[in-house]
């Protein structure tokens, strides 16, 4: 592995930081959306379940999970916290029941890869499954799938019925005497179960409300029993770290971000759309490159979802490598790799209170900080503002209300709405001062709809 | 509560139906059969009576008040009947960006029922819901469960017809970037090289 992280730009040892890199091949949506490829003819014909075999037969649990620990793996649901030390962070085997849990609760404006896997790859998620439930050693796995995604389901339910039957899932999978069975749990609308304390709760049939930490999941998760929870895309890039190694995986990347990852573009861009690159790829190659640029003048962006502070359109933020490092650096974050591009015409108060209306909307009402400053206080003072009423008095209030709610809420939800709300002040000041200042927003474009 | 002695009770003649979902879960994991039983009754009835409430509590040997719980904290389960045709409009940044906002305007003009509202007849029920996960294809319109991407004006009037004809079309999946297949995953890696743009 030290010769990934060589510096002497020796071409065949530099790390892959760029789909135009030949030595880069797109994996995980290799056959999305290529028609049957939902079926386990076409997975197992195009090499489907090799992976899970090769860790099954070849490999004991803890060496699986010291390979997803050398790929330095970070889970690919927003956080990028290490694979392999969340699925060390398991109790030794006692006998109780370990549970592996997938969150499909994909909820993130702006996010939309999780989807298309579930649409049209399931074995690729349900083969992960096996190999991470092999690795933890859980004999259960539950998948958390949010509550509109119908298709996704349907195809997920289907392809583990195939599976079953095919030997692949129940009590000798692949012959073993590994034993993996899965269970598919619909949400029904409501973005707080994304996070994974709430997601615990609405699988035990509770309301959504998030739970205290710790004890963290792998110490007492769903049911108190020892739980480890991992995005779909997590599980589908172990398929590939086990079938080509630790060594190709982290031959893509920087230091402190390795592998392949999905990106996403939204926004009035030519080619919208769900893009794979290796990690440390620019902002630049993934919306000008694939995404073919934006389609009008463009003054901003969020980076990864509308939880991610956004960031303004130069060439300072568009050649940034996307890394969970340069990007907490820049002060934002790479979240779910949902990059929105903002046109120069939206104005800004009125992006942003879309934005707020969202998090107002998903806010589960649990503690006082996220009920009254984020689902109450804060859309009520933007819709001052688009009325035309605002002051400058009301932008310091503005201000002043989401400083104070940073870290002091119950979970994540209230730092996702004041952390963008925070970065469109810092950037787009100029248009708020215009808003009061004018009763009218410096931007007056309303109808997007198109032919 | 005078609904329960009028109609008959949902899940009496469903045995192997509920049997099922609750095998989904272990035994003292039972209560997690709570939103899938939900689903059963919002499917079938398009909403969730007292009624059902209180038959899926007793299934569950917990209290109703705690299924109503569940029923008012997640916002695909309704209270109150939604139409034959459920019109769900993603409101979120990225469909706004593609004109939702317009969208559910002309949904309202056409329909003559606001968010939240169901027409006389039943028919339409309208709901402007958060983010659905389709970012790149939007405006997305769910219709009950299939979506209904890239609508456009004149693909809003087309859906409306057929629907108040009472066909409902095939999802219409849109698709771009690595989605739209191996080929086309191939053309742009080959094809990538050349197009660096610049700000603005």
């Amino acid at each position: 592995m030290s010769d990934v992280t060589d510096t002497t730009h020796d071409a065949s040892t530099r790390p892959i930081t760029s789909r135009r890199d030949p030595r880069y091949e797109v994996v995980m949506y290799r056959h999305v959306g290529v028609e049957g490829a939902h079926t386990l003819d076409y997975y197992r014909s195009h090499g489907g379940y090799e992976a899970a075999r090769k860790a099954l037969s070849q490999m004991s649990p803890s060496q699986v999970i010291d390979e997803v620990k050398a790929s330095k793996l970070r889970g690919r649901g927003g956080a990028g916290f290490p694979t392999g030390v969340k699925w060390s962070f398991m109790p030794p085997v006692d006998g109780r029941q370990r549970l592996l849990v997938v969150n499909a609760d994909e909820s993130e404006p702006g996010s939309f890869k999780d989807r298309y896997i579930m649409e049209d790859d399931p074995h690729q998620l349900i083969e992960g499954m096996i190999i991470g439930c092999y690795a933890i050693q859980a004999t259960k796995g539950m998948v958390y799938i949010r509550g509109e995604y119908v298709k996704g389901y349907e195809r997920l339910v289907g392809a583990i019925r195939e599976a079953r039957q095919a030997g692949l899932l129940g009590r000798n999978v692949l012959g073993t005497d590994v034993e993996v069975d899965i269970t598919v749990h619909r949400g029904a609308g409501a973005y707080i179960c994304g996070e994974e304390t709430a997601l615990m709760n609405s699988l035990e049939g509770l309301r959504g409300n998030p739970r205290l930490k710790p004890p963290f999941p792998a110490q007492a998760g769903v049911y108190g029993l020892p739980t480890t929870i991992n995005n779909v895309t997590t599980m589908t890039s172990v398929v590939h770290i086990v079938s080509r190694g630790a060594d190709w995986f982290a031959s893509m990347g920087t230091e402190d971000s390795k592998g392949t990852k999905l990106y996403q573009v939204s926004g009035p861009v030519e080619r919208p759309g769900v893009y794979e690159l290796p990690m440390g790829a620019t902002f630049r190659e993934l919306i000008y490159d694939l995404a073919g640029g934006p389609k009008e003048p463009a003054k901003g962006f969020f980076p990864g979802g509308s939880s991610t502070p956004p960031l303004p359109w130069t060439d300072e933020y568009l050649d940034l490598p996307m890394t969970y490092d340069a990007m907490a650096k820049s002060g934002s974050m790479l979240g779910t790799g949902g990059v929105i591009v903002i046109p120069r015409e939206k104005d800004i108060v009125s992006a942003m209170y879309n934005v707020v209306r969202f998090y107002a909307h998903e806010s589960c009402g649990k503690c006082t900080p996220c009920r009254e400053g984020i689902a109450t206080w804060l859309p009520k003072m933007y819709q001052k503002l688009l009325a035309g009423l605002g002051t400058r008095e009301d932008l310091s209030l503005i201000e002043d209300m989401v400083r104070n709610n940073r870290g002091t809420a119950f979970c994540p939800l209230a730092d996702a709405c004041a952390m963008p709300v925070q970065a469109s002040f810092k950037w787009f000041r100029d248009e708020y001062e215009y808003i009061v200042d004018n009763g009218k927003p410096m931007y007056t474009k309303s109808d997007w709809w198109q032919a | 509560m005078v609904e329960l002695d009028t109609i008959p009770p949902f899940f009496v003649d469903k045995r192997e139906l509920v049997d099922e979902i609750l095998g989904r879960y272990p035994e003292y994991g039972r209560r997690s059969a709570v939103m899938p039983l939900l689903w059963e009754v919002q499917r079938a009835e398009r909403h969730i009576s007292e009624a059902r409430i209180n038959e899926i509590a007793e299934i569950l040997d917990i209290h109703p008040t705690e299924v109503k719980g569940v029923v008012s904290f997640y916002s695909e389960y309704h209270g109150e009947p939604v139409g034959t045709y459920h019109l769900q409009v993603c409101a979120t940044l990225s469909c706004s960006l593609a004109g939702s906002d317009q969208l559910y305007d002309h949904l309202v003009d056409e329909l003559g029922i606001v968010n939240g509202e169901t027409d006389h007849e039943g028919r339409f029920s309208i709901q402007k819901v958060e983010c659905l996960g389709s970012c790149g294809t939007g405006p997305v319109l769910q219709v009950n469960d299939i979506y209904y991407e890239r609508v456009g004006r004149s693909r809003c009037d087309s859906l409306l017809e057929a629907l108040k004809r009472d066909e409902m079309p095939e999802a219409w999946r849109e698709r771009g970037g690595d989605n739209e297949g191996e080929s086309k995953a191939a053309f742009l890696r080959n094809g990538a090289g050349g197009g660096e743009g610049g700000a603005e």
